[in-house]
């Protein structure tokens, strides 16, 4: 669409519009100082009296207006010069060097791989995992590689239980993500209230197994039914509405959903939530330092990391049974009727699919992923509460699917990598955190607006296989 | 009876501000068809400037209630319009004519990036501030149950009144909202006939940010209460009112807001409080499975 070219960034402008620049960066500076006056300029308190004092913070403000005039300074300089220009055009004739390297990378890598049993013989595990992984990288693609980095990372830190609970987590969200996507990416339904689903199966999960003693490889099912279940339950009243309609529909369910769990005291005890979720056994062997415990049974010295390393593979399992499970529906029927209605519904019910049935199965599919990885949480957590299952979770599993691209499962992965651990990765700055994350998710969406993987792969096709540009699909038209 | 009177009122206090929120959502989603989902957090920095500039205003010694509140309405609204033109040219406008799941993701950013600007800048804790305008009028007093109207809630409603009044005139009478029913009706055809698009939807940001503005100042004079979480809930409703008034109708909002505030003000009374919230949804649900298109839309026409 039109947006609108500045002149001074035509290329006949081969000096630096300093001017240009000034005048820019200094009404940037003005409109900010108009937005932070108040909000940081004044700090409401409550004072001795008791009541709402006034604390003014001139340099806070003048601090954060000269940080918007640099760096907008800066910005409008860069463009206005041709140093990007330059640096653009010298990266694009590079390109070609770029792939004659290429065909030394395999050999070089190869030999590389070959030292690795002297590096294991050595005990230098993770050099030699580095490695490997480098190779597979190279060899096979991004997909395998971080297939391997998931199969490989509990082995190669053992004893880093930060980064294997952060691990869990990012697998976690990966599951989500590839639920919602049969939802979002393949039948192009915008759900915004997944968390629902997420929320079904873990309180599924905890209250069966709670008052029924069940077992997590019966409860995991369940769980997974029942998900399914309100999929169905929801989406049949309203998957005739319209794609923001149904947007609005799945919010709200959520928000009733959650609603529901705070009040329901007698069954969910409320806000105060469920403790003492059962965990997990090793089918039925518990993972304690009891005589039938997992350690005894298998001759090891007990070390609670093992229930840890059992979680990640567990959510590994569930993740890549999700992930296959929606690879070979996209070439069933049902699979190709969802990808065709989310290309254009008008189509689809004039060559006679039940557009109403199709939705549904989307729609259930995707719930029933939703409280396969709610019963996981549940289990691993030990404890849940409504605190848990807030919009937010739906809109960062929306976005995580979102900004990997709808419909790449490859980029949905990335994107859950992307987002869990960056935010992790501020965690020393707590109180910046969330700002930052929202910064991230604009940023990302203004510069890929279709996602980091935004070619799209068909899954039918006729003699030859195509990669589509994101450039000519056009997106859930409804 | 008297009871049922007393939440009558109640109810239609409660819905104008929900009614002048929604009309924000409802004119973007008019024009340029997403949902706004940072609207709920514009509305909710509206009552923080609002705040915080009265407590400036005293500090610097205006006392005088009304003088100050009209100087706070005045720059409330033109602080809370720059948000809305800011928030529109940071994520939305770089994403014009992208797909359109873009700018919704952009816009659930842009409203985490708002609340916790807000939090951080003036902290999380809940901002109290006394009644401003004491005193009201008892209407019926019969059966041991007096009827009460407020000073607040018949301001509330009388700006509502107003706001609506001026805001019907500026969309159908100026050229401002000429352009406006023309983005309406097909973006392209418009800039193909001369309308500046950007502009006109820059304004209607605007235009969007100081109703919310106003109905932010009511929420701080009303509940006397607000913190940096307020803006996610009552953008919920007032999208619900929206979608529940047919979208894009601009007589719908504030029908659909005046509906949400009287089901959830009945229903706390008559039922129970905590499941107000879940009475309002079910209601957008029941309504959109029987009149998908909200009370006022017009039917969309699908075509090939």
């Amino acid at each position: 669409m039109a947006v609108p070219t500045k002149p001074a960034t035509s290329p006949r402008s081969a000096k630096l519009d300093v001017a240009g620049a000034l005048k820019d960066a200094g009404l940037t500076a003005f409109v900010a100082f108009g937005l932070f006056s108040l909000m940081l300029g004044l700090r409401t308190e409550t004072g001795s009296t008791g009541r709402l004092e006034i604390f003014p913070r001139p340099g806070l403000l003048a601090t954060a207006v000269a940080a918007v005039f640099a760096g907008r300074l800066m910005i409008a300089l860069i463009a206005r010069s041709r140093v990007a220009a330059d640096i653009g055009r010298s990266l694009q004739a590079m390109t070609p060097e770029f792939k004659k390297l290429d065909r030394f990378a395999t050999p070089v890598l190869l030999s590389l791989v070959l030292l690795t049993p002297v590096l294991l013989y050595s005990e230098h595990y993770l050099l030699a995992g580095i490695l490997v992984l480098a190779y597979i990288l190279f060899r096979w693609g991004l997909a395998p590689a971080l297939l391997a980095l998931a199969l490989l990372l509990p082995i190669l830190f053992y004893s880093n239980r930060y980064l294997l609970d952060l691990g869990i987590l990012v697998l976690t969200y990966i599951m989500l993500g590839w639920g919602l996507n049969i939802v979002v990416g393949l039948a192009g339904l915008l759900d915004l209230g997944y968390v629902a689903f997420y929320a079904v199966g873990a309180y599924a999960y905890a209250l069966l197994a709670q008052n029924f003693g069940l077992s997590f490889w019966i409860c995991l099912p369940l769980a997974g039914i029942l998900a399914a279940f309100w999929g169905v339950m929801l989406g049949f009243p309203v998957l005739r509405l319209r794609g923001d309609y149904l947007a609005i529909v799945t919010l709200a369910f959520g928000e009733i959903i959650r609603i529901v769990i705070v009040n329901w005291q007698s069954l969910t005890n409320g806000p105060n939530g469920i403790s003492g979720i059962p965990r997990p056994s090793f089918f039925g062997l518990p993972f304690n330092d009891s005589e039938e415990g997992f350690a005894a049974h298998f001759g090891l010295e007990f070390n609670p990391v093992h229930r840890i390393i059992f979680l990640f593979y567990l959510i590994l399992a569930l993740a890549l049974l999700t992930n296959f499970v929606t690879l070979r529906l996209r070439r069933l029927p049902i699979g190709r009727a969802w990808e065709a209605l989310r290309e254009d519904e008008i189509a689809c019910r004039s060559l006679g699919i039940n557009t109403t049935n199709t939705k549904l199965t989307a729609f259930a599919m995707g719930a029933m992923f939703g409280g396969f990885a709610g019963s996981f949480f549940a289990t691993r957590q030990g404890f849940i509460s409504p605190e848990s299952f807030v919009f937010m979770e739906s809109a960062l599993v929306l976005a995580i699917v979102v900004l990997g691209g709808m419909g790449s499962q490859l980029g949905v992965a990335i994107a859950a990598v992307v987002m869990i651990g960056g935010f992790e990765f501020f965690r020393q700055f707590e109180q910046f955190r969330m700002l930052v994350f929202g910064i991230a998710m604009v940023s990302i969406m203004v510069w890929r607006p279709r996602g980091l993987i935004a070619t799209r792969m068909p899954s039918v096709f006729l003699q030859e296989k195509k990669i589509i540009p994101a450039d000519i699909i056009d997106e859930a038209r409804q | 009876m008297e009871y049922f009177l007393q939440q009558l009122i109640n109810g239609i206090a409660l819905g104008s501000i929900y009614g002048l929120v929604a009309i924000g959502y409802t004119m973007v989603y008019g024009i340029i068809g997403m949902i706004n989902f940072a609207h709920g957090d514009v509305f909710m920095v509206g009552a923080f400037l609002a705040l915080i500039a009265f407590l400036a205003l005293l500090a610097i010694g205006v006392t005088a209630i009304p003088l100050a509140l009209f100087l706070v309405l005045i720059v409330a609204m033109l602080l809370t319009a720059l948000y809305g033109w800011a928030v529109e040219r940071l994520a939305y406008r770089p994403l014009r004519g992208s797909h359109r799941l873009a700018p919704l993701i952009s816009a659930i950013g842009m409203s985490i990036v708002l609340q916790n600007y807000v939090q951080i800048a003036q902290g999380a804790r809940v901002k109290p501030l006394p009644p401003l305008i004491p005193g009201g009028y008892t209407l019926i007093e019969g059966g041991g149950f007096a009827v009460q109207v407020s000073n607040v809630q018949i301001i509330i409603v009388v700006t509502t009144l107003a706001l609506m009044t001026v805001f019907s005139w500026l969309v159908s009478a100026t050229r401002l909202g000429r352009n406006m029913r023309a983005c309406e009706q097909d973006l392209k055809m418009a800039s193909l006939i001369g309308v500046d698009i950007d502009r006109t939807i820059s304004l209607t940001f605007v235009i969007g940010a100081a109703l919310a503005a106003v109905a932010g100042i009511m929420y701080l004079l009303y509940y006397g209460v607000i913190d940096f979480f307020i803006g996610f809930i009552a953008g919920v409703k007032a999208f619900t009112a929206a979608v529940l008034g047919g979208i894009g109708s601009l007589p719908g909002a504030m029908l659909g807001g005046l509906l949400i505030g009287l089901i959830e003000t009945f229903w706390s009374a008559y039922f129970s409080a905590e499941y107000k919230d879940v009475a309002a949804f079910s209601i957008l649900v029941l309504v959109l499975i029987f009149m998908p298109t909200g009370i006022l839309g017009r039917p969309e026409v699908e075509k090939v």
